[in-house]
């Protein structure tokens, strides 16, 4: 016990430090950007006033509202205030919403568009893998070339794809949107059917990019797997093929499960990108809003947020691994 | 080396990865040798031109006429103008009108238009007929005027003078122009896009933009992670403590939201092409350097490196002649996919807003971002999307196969 309390207290200082370094990179960047966002709203807000005095006036109150006149060191020790207050400040684009306001809606989206169509790729990536690795021949010889091809799709690209075949040409499913427009978010049959057509373009451009990089994967590692000695050794001894695909499929899922980490990571940028093809109200397309507006304080809050989802499904994983794998254990307690 | 290139291509999926690479790379080369259009010059008035062969019509009237005598040719002209929707429609029209429905013959052309042309009147006023299907009906039947006669028409021109009408000349309805003959004939093969631009030309181009970004990218990329890599295994120590734990957290912050947020406090005047490709290529190096430095710690303490450190080789000399050999090939197959990965990093960029800026060059992704933003996926402009998707597909699939058949060769535990 004593291996796994070392592992985790290493981990736990690793999430601490990585958390920090996130954390600085993303609310400086932004600031260094060139250009006055402030001047930019004024501009916008006062297009048909003449009156420069008043133009002035509202430029001050903004910049304090804002605190853009402080050095970055205030700056930064005011953010760091606020944020730990649940406070990321006002939206410049989306002014007078607030960021928390606009991220409340859009990030429960994008958790519950991503994080199952992640898993369930995985899954279904991972079966597929085994399973050409297992069978050889005329059907690894398909599911290779396919999931390469897949895998090589970008997000957006299968995204299209669906759009065009499924909700243009078939008119089976919506083309975009969360819920149908004409709907108002409530909690009734009508509104939720809504929901479940929205969901499955995103949802399933989402999984097929994932199921091909994972199958491509696991399936080199079971062919390394199955060429082992251990196998070799037990079919000499007479082992049952089931029992021995059981070890070989356990040893195999290992780097998989890394690999599960690694896809939340990777897939983040990919799949904001296919959010936007749908217009999916999540952060992707409040993300592409933003940098249109040049909105600094809701482009940082939104890295952040998927900095910090992408560094917990990592840290969760580390500790689901340092269970499954026995090796972690030796390799801790000597 | 002639041992290992055979092997290499041997391997079918490296084959076939490396001739669709190549064709791709040859197209992007020889095709700005024949055709000098620039790439962002604007040709058409109005958007999303569908592909086809378009010839002037000017011309076309004053080229010398061939005569054809084909059978189905009146049927075709008729059909153009007269879809199975039209016909139902007219059908519709007429049996509000009063006439019998069983008098009506949808399939009989002929008969249709008889019975059309005695009895509509634009001035008829038909009960519950929405104001949209009227005027529908009135450019109907202005369509199908004269449709069964056989006359020709006569071109009309105003002499510049006197101002009076003349009339050259008469087309019939047989006449044909040899398409060789016509001075101005253009062929969009892709139609041209939602600025007008010919999507051909502007779609090889920024195949060869982005192939350049995936390259600078990958290229520095892999040299960052080489280096660090290299150190980090070679030198070991306090170095390799350090390196590590830069490289450990650059894994773990997703690498797009990095490149997200630089290419934003970038601005767009100042992202260039080579900009993004730079930034990219600083952004991607951390897993090749963790590979890296995993390869060299086991190289480290081989006989034939500490035999090299034993004779009083310097640092630069061992790491070329006895380690470097070694991981080449890692390092070669690790460039191939930061080259592909790059390229499907610099769309997604440019997808979201942060490409390159937009008036001197295009690129895979911009073309895409331009589309999106016009809506051709959901206008059904296929042209202007798909040709892109499917390049940059063919690219990244042809690289990851020409790994994997990389991968096969080198690690033959692999290999069936």
């Amino acid at each position: 016990m004593k291996g796994y309390a070392r592992y985790f207290g290493n981990k736990v200082i690793w999430f601490i430090i990585t958390f920090i370094v996130a954390f600085v990179i993303n609310v400086i960047r932004p600031r260094l950007m060139p250009g006055d966002p402030v001047a930019a709203i004024v501009a916008r807000m006062a297009q048909n006033a003449t009156n420069t005095a008043g133009l002035q006036a509202i430029y001050r109150q903004y910049t304090e509202l804002f605190h853009t006149n402080e050095p970055l060191l205030t700056q930064f020790l005011f953010y760091i205030r606020n944020v730990f207050n649940g406070d990321f400040g006002f939206s410049f684009s989306q002014y007078p919403r607030t960021v928390a306001a606009v991220l409340r809606t859009s990030l429960w989206w994008t958790v519950m568009l991503q994080f199952p169509a992640i898993i369930i790729g995985w899954i279904l990536g991972n079966s597929l893998g085994a399973l050409a690795a297992y069978r050889k021949g005329g059907y690894d010889a398909l599911i290779l070339p396919v999931s390469v091809f897949a895998s090589a799709l970008p997000a957006f690209g299968m995204a299209t794809i669906l759009l065009v075949i499924f909700g243009v040409t078939l008119k089976w499913l919506p083309t975009s949107g969360g819920y149908g427009f004409d709907l108002i978010p409530a909690f009734n049959w009508k509104f939720i059917w809504s929901v479940v057509l929205h969901y499955q373009l995103p949802f399933w451009s989402i999984v097929l990019i994932a199921i091909g990089g994972q199958a491509i994967g696991m399936r080199s590692m079971s062919i390394y797997e199955l060429n082992a000695d251990y196998v070799k050794y037990a079919r000499f001894m007479g082992v049952k093929d089931s029992k021995i695909i059981r070890y070989v499929f356990r040893n195999a899922m290992l780097p998989q499960i890394t690999g599960l980490a690694l896809a939340i990571g990777t897939m983040v940028g990919g799949a904001l990108v296919a959010e936007i093809v749908f217009s999916y109200p999540g952060l992707g397309t409040t993300l592409l809003s933003a940098i249109l507006g040049q909105d600094y304080p809701l482009v940082s809050a939104i890295t952040l947020i998927i900095t910090i989802m992408v560094l917990i499904a990592n840290f969760a994983l580390e500790i689901l691994y340092g269970f499954i794998d026995p090796r972690i254990k030796a390799a801790q307690s000597d | 080396m002639k041992n290992t290139l055979k092997q290499i291509f041997h391997s079918g999926k490296f084959v076939v990865g490396f001739c669709i690479f190549t064709s791709i790379v040859l197209t992007v080369i020889i095709f700005p040798l024949f055709v000098k259009d620039p790439p962002l010059g604007i040709i058409s008035q109005g958007t999303f031109l569908p592909p086809g062969i378009y010839v002037n019509v000017f011309d076309s009237i004053g080229t010398q006429p061939y005569i054809l005598n084909l059978d189905d040719a009146a049927a075709k002209r008729i059909a153009s103008k007269l879809s199975d929707d039209d016909r139902a429609a007219i059908k519709e029209w007429l049996v509000k009108a009063g006439i019998p429905e069983h008098q009506i013959d949808t399939t009989d052309t002929k008969a249709l238009l008889t019975l059309w042309e005695n009895n509509y009147d634009p001035t008829k006023k038909i009960p519950g007929m929405i104001f949209a299907k009227t005027r529908y009906y009135e450019r109907l039947n202005a369509s199908l005027q004269g449709l069964l006669s056989s006359e020709g028409i006569t071109i009309g021109s105003t002499d510049a003078v006197s101002g009076t009408l003349a009339s050259p000349s008469t087309i019939r309805r047989t006449d044909y122009v040899n398409i060789r003959d016509v001075p101005n004939v253009r062929l969009l093969l892709l139609g041209t896009e939602n600025f007008g631009r010919d999507v051909t030309v502007e779609l090889i181009s920024a195949t060869g933009v982005s192939l350049l970004i995936g390259i600078v990218a990958g290229l520095i990329a892999t040299t960052i992670g080489l280096i660090i890599g290299l150190a980090a295994g070679y030198i070991g120590g306090v170095v390799d403590d350090i390196l590590t734990f830069i490289t450990n957290i650059f894994i773990v912050i997703p690498s797009f939201i990095l490149l997200i947020l630089i290419s934003f406090s970038i601005g767009q005047e100042k992202r260039g092409a080579v900009t993004i490709a730079i930034v990219i290529g600083f952004t991607s190096w951390v897993w090749t350097a963790r590979a890296v430095r995993a390869q060299v710690i086991s190289l480290r303490n081989r006989d034939h490196v500490s035999l090299s450190k034993l004779s009083g080789h310097p640092i630069a000399r061992i790491i070329f002649t006895d380690i470097l050999p070694y991981i080449a090939s890692y390092v070669f197959m690790a460039l191939i996919l930061q080259i592909s990965s790059a390229i499907l990093t610099e769309a997604g960029l440019a997808i979201l807003g942060l490409g390159p800026r937009t008036t001197d060059v295009p690129t895979l992704g911009l073309m895409l971002n331009w589309a999106f933003i016009y809506q051709a996926q959901v206008l059904g402009k296929w042209w202007a999307y798909l040709p892109v998707i499917v390049v940059i597909a063919l690219v990244s699939f042809s690289l990851n196969l020409m790994n994997t058949g990389l991968d096969q060769v080198y690690n033959p535990a692999l290999r069936e």
